[in-house]
């Protein structure tokens, strides 16, 4: 997936360009469609991660900011240390992140299945832990890398960020093709709906969950190698995620990816909104009473707003 | 509620007092527990003001803790957002106080900002209850809550942030609150030292019987079947929304009185009480000490307390770590905390012999020693079921 969008990466400034160059000349907004892009971006690789660990295990990752954290730290490190090419550095820093998941579903998660709450506490300890870890390890901060690409011709808004919402789109369509077109999406939705047969009919159930939660983890790294280029490095930064991630999870309900879309174009767009013209504060504000009135109205989330409509519609049952 | 305590009715206090949904409840229990009380008493005499003043912080915290217990291990409901009421009420205080000035203005302060605490509670509860929000959703709803009011308070550096003469003040936050008082002009009296000890002794006592009454009346019995099915509690004729809203207000308000006493012990407020870390430090606390004992809970408060003024003398970076250590390794090895765990060895050996009872402790340990094993060697596993993986407890 990374590799693929470095290949467009060299193009897309110049095209990106022209393309808006020519929206702007027919009377379409583009400042501000790029600013709601932007937060639509970040909403969803800040939740993408967490939603698919709690929406096919039903496992709320407390330490998701963290994982977060982890994926830019292994991204800059291996920029700034071992001298590697950037998209090598940010799919080291997914594939790392999604290891130490895989690591810590073995030795940890696994034994709290069934206890929600209890699994909370236990990964909330956890970020605590690499948090603080970070920073006895690694100092303060890390000199960050970079933001490649420069500036959107005509405009002074990055480049880069608009790959991120590129990035955001092409992580949802990656996560929908592993899970509904792959034997193994097929196994772990199968797992997740009914662990019993799933194993009669000869799924390693045990298997599954560590993939998953793997995967769930790699996601969040790959959010953190994404941002790594223009965030500040500190080992608090995956705090930056937290209230985003969260109030997307509540916002969309249980369906991963419909949820996780839905609630990332609402929530993006009424965050850049309140956010320009208020300041971030009032965007997260903003964010927060969204949340609470959609639970409020609908209490399996857009989800579950989505799916009455669609029963209406009599599309399907 | 306790100031009943005429001969005729000390019978019919005691009977409340005790009950299925508290761990002591024999004459030895109350017997130990007087005898702690007296100690807790003697400690300012003989450790001085000083330490007595040191040592009020964490009987300020176990007030936090109990709400938290109430709310989290009564009711099942994990609240991350007891610090933001908590936070809230000290900052009322320290507007409403620092305006009107004077022990009066504080003697106002105290009832309105466990008022503003308390509203800001149920007005969370009520949206968050009657819109269905339940379990995680709850928990994750509370902290969001914290974490946006640390957004708020942080940003309130410039001048124009200002309540009356109040400045926000954004990370520097707010100094020079009073130490507590309470009283008009000459008839006031301020606390410090062993005084505020002392009188946060006292209330810690009253809200601890006063919150075993709760949990062992009917009330109580309707939040512990809340906590075992909420489904069950309301098929049965409780309107459960209802009694988590009273609990929740309740325990806001609980948060919101510890919150003063706080902004009163440190003489500031600032944002760092509704810090992530701030708001897991009373689920470090409660988990510790066993969140379904409300002693435990004050216990738990305590004992990391100590340890964590420990770590910051000796060294300061590790003491999130520690936290975060603590709170992993009590989950996983002692879900139900210390105190049950030492009330269940005392229940044991009473019954059965204190030879049986190393026999047993030898047993579980190995037991939970060859668990732990399994889980990090090489898949060990026979066939564990993620739904059903239960710990082993007797």
């Amino acid at each position: 997936m990374t590799s693929g969008l470095s290949a467009t990466s060299t193009l897309t400034p110049l095209v990106i360009g022209d393309l808006l160059g020519a929206l702007d000349s027919i009377g379409v907004p583009v400042t501000q469609l790029l600013q709601m892009a932007d937060s639509i971006a970040f909403i969803i690789l800040a939740a993408i991660g967490l939603t698919v660990i709690f929406g096919m295990m039903g496992v709320i990752n407390l330490a998701h900011g963290e994982f977060i954290m982890m994926g830019a730290y292994i991204t800059t490190l291996s920029v700034n240390v071992a001298g590697l090419p950037l998209p090598a550095a940010m799919v080291l820093g997914a594939l790392g992140t999604a290891a130490f998941g895989a690591v810590i579903e073995r030795t940890i998660v696994r034994r709290l299945y069934g206890r929600l709450l209890d699994s909370m506490i236990v990964t909330f300890g956890l970020g605590l832990i690499m948090t603080q870890g970070a920073r006895i390890i690694f100092g303060n901060s890390l000199q960050s890398i970079g933001t490649p690409f420069g500036n959107v011709p005509g405009y002074t808004y990055s480049g880069y960020r608009v790959l991120l919402l590129l990035a955001a789109v092409a992580v949802l369509v990656g996560v929908y093709l592993v899970f509904t077109r792959t034997e193994f999406g097929i196994r772990a939705r199968a797992t997740i709906q009914d662990p019993e047969t799933a194993r009669t009919m000869g799924v390693d159930t045990d298997r599954m969950y560590t993939v998953t939660f793997a995967i769930g983890s790699g996601l969040a790294g790959l959010t953190g190698a994404l941002y790594a280029p223009s965030a500040t490095i500190v080992p608090s930064m995956g705090q930056a995620f937290l209230v985003e991630s969260f109030v997307t999870v509540v916002t969309g309900g249980s369906t991963v990816l419909l949820g996780t879309t839905l609630a990332g174009g609402v929530l993006g767009t009424i965050n850049a909104i309140f956010s320009n013209l208020y300041g971030n504060f009032v965007g997260q504000i903003a964010l927060l009473l969204t949340a609470i009135i959609v639970i409020r109205l609908l209490p399996d989330g857009l989800t579950g707003l989505a799916n009455t409509v669609r029963d209406k519609l009599g599309e399907r049952q | 509620m306790m100031d009943v305590s005429l001969p005729s009715r000390l019978e019919g206090i005691a009977d409340k007092l005790n009950g299925p949904n508290t761990l002591g409840n024999s004459p030895a229990f109350w017997a130990a527990f007087a005898a702690g009380m007296v100690l807790m008493l003697a400690y300012p005499l003989v450790q001085g003001s000083y330490a007595a003043g040191q040592f009020s912080l964490f009987l300020v915290y176990g007030l936090l803790a109990l709400s938290l217990s109430l709310i989290w291990g009564y009711t099942g409901i994990l609240s991350f957002g007891q610090v933001a009421f908590f936070g809230v009420a000290g900052y009322t205080y320290a507007i409403v106080s620092l305006n009107l000035g004077g022990a009066f203005g504080q003697t106002v302060a105290l009832p309105i900002a466990v008022a503003v605490a308390t509203v800001s509670a149920f007005v969370l509860g009520y949206f968050m209850f009657y819109g269905g929000v339940r379990d995680v959703y709850v928990a994750i709803l509370t902290l969001v809550v914290t974490l946006v009011l640390e957004t708020f308070m942080a940003q309130t550096a410039g001048a124009e942030w200002a309540i009356g003469s109040v400045q926000l003040g954004g990370f520097n936050g707010i100094p020079g609150i009073q130490n507590f008082a309470l009283g008009v002009g000459g008839a006031s009296i301020s606390l410090s030292g062993s005084g505020f000890y002392w009188f946060v002794l006292a209330v810690l006592l009253l809200t601890y019987l006063g919150a075993r009454m709760l949990v062992n009346g009917k009330y109580g019995y309707a939040l512990v079947a809340i906590r075992e099915d909420e489904e069950r509690t309301a098929m049965l004729g409780y309107n459960v929304k209802k009694v988590k809203l009273a609990v929740f207000t309740l325990s806001g308000a609980l948060a919101g009185f510890s919150g003063v006493l706080y902004a009163t012990w440190g003489n500031y407020m600032d944002p760092s009480v509704f810090t992530i870390t701030f708001a897991t430090i009373p689920i470090v606390w409660v988990t510790l000490g066993g969140r379904e004992s409300l002693l435990g809970a004050i216990f738990g408060t305590i004992i990391i307390e100590r340890l964590r003024l420990w770590f910051s003398v000796n060294a300061s970076e590790f003491a999130i770590v520690f936290v975060g250590v603590i709170l992993m390794t009590s989950v996983l090895l002692l879900p139900r905390g210390i105190l049950p765990g030492i009330r269940d060895i005392y229940v044991f050996v009473d019954e059965h012999g204190v030879g049986e009872g190393i026999d047993r402790g030898r047993e579980t340990v190995q037991a939970r020693v060859r668990t732990l094993l399994d889980s990090v060697g090489v898949d060990v596993s026979e066939t564990k079921t993620p739904t059903g993986s239960e710990e082993v407890t007797e």
